[in-house]
């Protein structure tokens, strides 16, 4: 919509094919070519040299003998002598479907709880007090934080002997023995989402925070004098007016949640509880040398990101080029 | 009245809840880095001690400062050829109407939302066919795939909003569309470059699956590589005090450019939606 209508301005309503149009449009062609070229070399070339190899036998040290395979890295069965069917490939590896639920749940809980998060922090920074200033200041520290890094200092604020979390804890009786949060399978993956939570609320608080923001004020001070509810205001025209600007933060944390891949490479590092699509694709390309199974999965990893936010724009209506931003 | 106060207090105590939780884990590794010997494995919640030994043995450890010129390098020159690319590209998508273009720009998008490791093994052939493999510009020709389209995007919105007058003038007077850029735009659109490039710096300096995969010594790595395979003389022997150290050097920087330039990166990022 914006495009259109801006765009419009910018060149004659009615595309007139003078001297200068026509100049400006090669003109036009001659800028955008070196980023096109760019984009292509490093971003679509590799993406279809990647499903290329998930269709060959390649080698991490041999990628110029590749063989053609067909779907044998996808999924292929072998009849032993007792007749019995022995399937494998991606599509039939247990780790394969661990690590895509693995994804999927992280995704899912990671993001519904740092909306949550994000828009409680988002209503504080758009009330007006005293000291709106530092807040936001403090927001802005677990974002500027680089991943390894924080990943590092919650490890060890996480560890099991000498962590401040257990201590915390054990201080105030909410646990009675030392946890092994990073370690133990079944904690690990909460480990992994506070960290993410932590690290990520202040993307989505600013995100939802410019949402709020265009809401007029008038709105509030028509609620205010019908004596409406302030919790019946907030679901009935904060939470439907700021809905754009959610849904847009939203698929731009999906996205990123769904490609998790150095938190957990550091923070939870081997744990089967926690290995998401991206650790396991990369292990199998370059630890295990095994480059065309690895690629097969980083191209499965590719298709399910792409098929889950076409749903999303499509069920969710999100107009990526609207005022939305 | 009583009600009024309660929920004053109640508020507050939100607001100090979201500073202290989103504070404490950085407080607490600079607090640790300061801390040495069996001092280290004592739960603190206040400083006790003050000695310099880990920062002392994270530049003694060989690689760290050629680490951190590597980061320095790697991320200025990414965010120097972004920008240049995106310049240009951006005057071009914002001000010339062409057939495709909306197309184009959603295809841009999508590729700053692209999942690093669909094209990891493609970009491996790559890097190695060019002869990058284990250089410095390996990384930088790499890190264009999410640099190069979050600023093109935030660009072309920021271009799109200035007013059309001055171009208009420019045009009657001749000006190429080169000239255009450089001497009418450019001038204008300061604010935006140094946004957009504070956030690709970050961006690029934060980055980890590329510089993991495509480094394998410890003269090429840049720091995030560095900090994690950092590891004491056994298996079971995690220097915490240094990594903690190493971690305050290479995060200070960056929140001291974050508080610096807030109101810009804020700007800046919700006009890309793109988290750094």
């Amino acid at each position: 919509m914006a495009t259109e209508t801006m765009g419009a301005i910018a060149a004659p309503a009615k595309p007139i094919k003078s001297e200068l149009f026509l100049s400006r449009t090669r003109a036009a062609m001659i800028f955008l070519l070196p980023m096109i070229i760019a984009l292509l070399v490093v971003a679509g070339w590799p993406l279809l040299r990647t499903i290329y190899f998930s269709f060959t036998d390649a080698s991490m040290t041999n990628l110029a003998a590749a063989k053609f395979v067909g779907f044998h890295n996808y999924l292929s069965w072998t009849q032993l002598k007792s007749g019995k069917i022995f399937w494998s490939g991606v599509l039939a590896d247990p780790a394969w479907w661990n690590a895509v639920w693995n994804t999927i749940r992280f995704a899912f809980v990671s993001v519904l709880l740092e909306t949550i998060a994000g828009t409680v922090v988002a209503l504080v920074l758009n009330a007006e007090f005293k000291g709106r200033g530092i807040v936001r200041a403090a927001i802005l520290v677990p974002w500027a934080i680089p991943t390894i890094v924080s990943a590092k200092m919650w490890g060890w604020m996480l560890n099991d002997q000498f962590g401040i979390v257990n201590d915390l804890l054990l201080k105030l009786h909410i646990i009675d023995t030392k946890i092994a949060w990073t370690a133990t399978p079944d904690t690990a993956m909460y480990a992994v989402l506070a960290v993410d939570i932590w690290k990520t609320t202040p993307f989505m608080a600013l995100l939802i925070l410019a949402g709020l923001q265009m809401i007029p004020k008038d709105i509030y001070e028509a609620a205010a004098i019908d004596g409406v509810h302030p919790v019946k205001v907030f679901f009935r025209v904060t939470l439907p007016l700021v809905r754009p600007a959610l849904m847009v933060a939203v698929i731009f944390r999906l996205l990123d949640a769904l490609r998790i891949f150095d938190l957990i490479y550091v923070l939870s590092t081997n744990s089967a509880a926690t290995k998401t699509m991206s650790v396991i694709s990369r292990e199998n390309l370059i630890d295990f040398d095994k480059f065309a199974y690895g690629s097969a999965e980083s191209t499965l990893l590719f298709i399910i990101i792409g098929v889950l936010t076409v749903l999303y724009i499509w069920l969710g209506r999100v107009n990526l080029e609207g005022d939305a931003r | 009245m009583a009600w009024a106060v309660t929920k004053r207090t109640a508020f507050y105590l939100l607001v100090i809840f979201i500073v202290v939780e989103s504070v404490f884990p950085f407080y607490y590794a600079i607090l640790t880095s300061f801390k040495s010997g069996t001092a280290l494995f004592e739960v603190n919640y206040w400083p006790t001690m003050f000695s310099w030994d880990n920062y002392a043995a994270v530049f003694q450890n060989g690689s760290f400062p050629r680490n951190l010129l590597n980061s320095v390098i790697v991320a200025t020159l990414t965010v120097a050829l972004a920008l240049l690319f995106a310049v240009t590209s951006s005057y071009a998508l914002s001000r010339v109407r062409f057939r495709g273009r909306s197309l184009l720009l959603l295809t841009i998008l999508s590729v700053s939302m692209f999942p690093q490791i669909a094209v990891l093994s493609g970009l491996f052939e790559v890097i190695r066919v060019f002869g990058l493999f284990n250089t410095l510009w390996g990384l930088i020709f790499s890190y264009t795939i999410f640099t190069l389209p979050f600023t093109v995007w935030v660009l072309t919105t920021f271009m799109r909003e200035l007013p059309l007058e001055i171009e208009e003038a420019a045009i009657v007077d001749g000006a190429t569309p080169w000239i255009i850029i450089t001497r009418v735009f450019m001038p204008l659109m300061w604010p935006a470059l140094v946004t957009t490039g504070l956030l690709a710096f970050i961006a690029a300096w934060n980055e980890f699956l590329f510089a993991l995969t495509f480094t394998s010594s410890n003269a090429t790595r840049t720091v995030p590589v560095a900090i994690a395979l950092l590891s004491g003389a056994s298996q079971f022997e995690i220097p915490w005090g240094t990594i903690m150290a190493a971690s305050v050097i290479v995060t200070v920087p960056l929140v001291v450019l974050v508080l610096i330039f807030q109101r810009k990166i804020i700007s800046g990022l919700t006009a890309g939606g793109v988290k750094g």
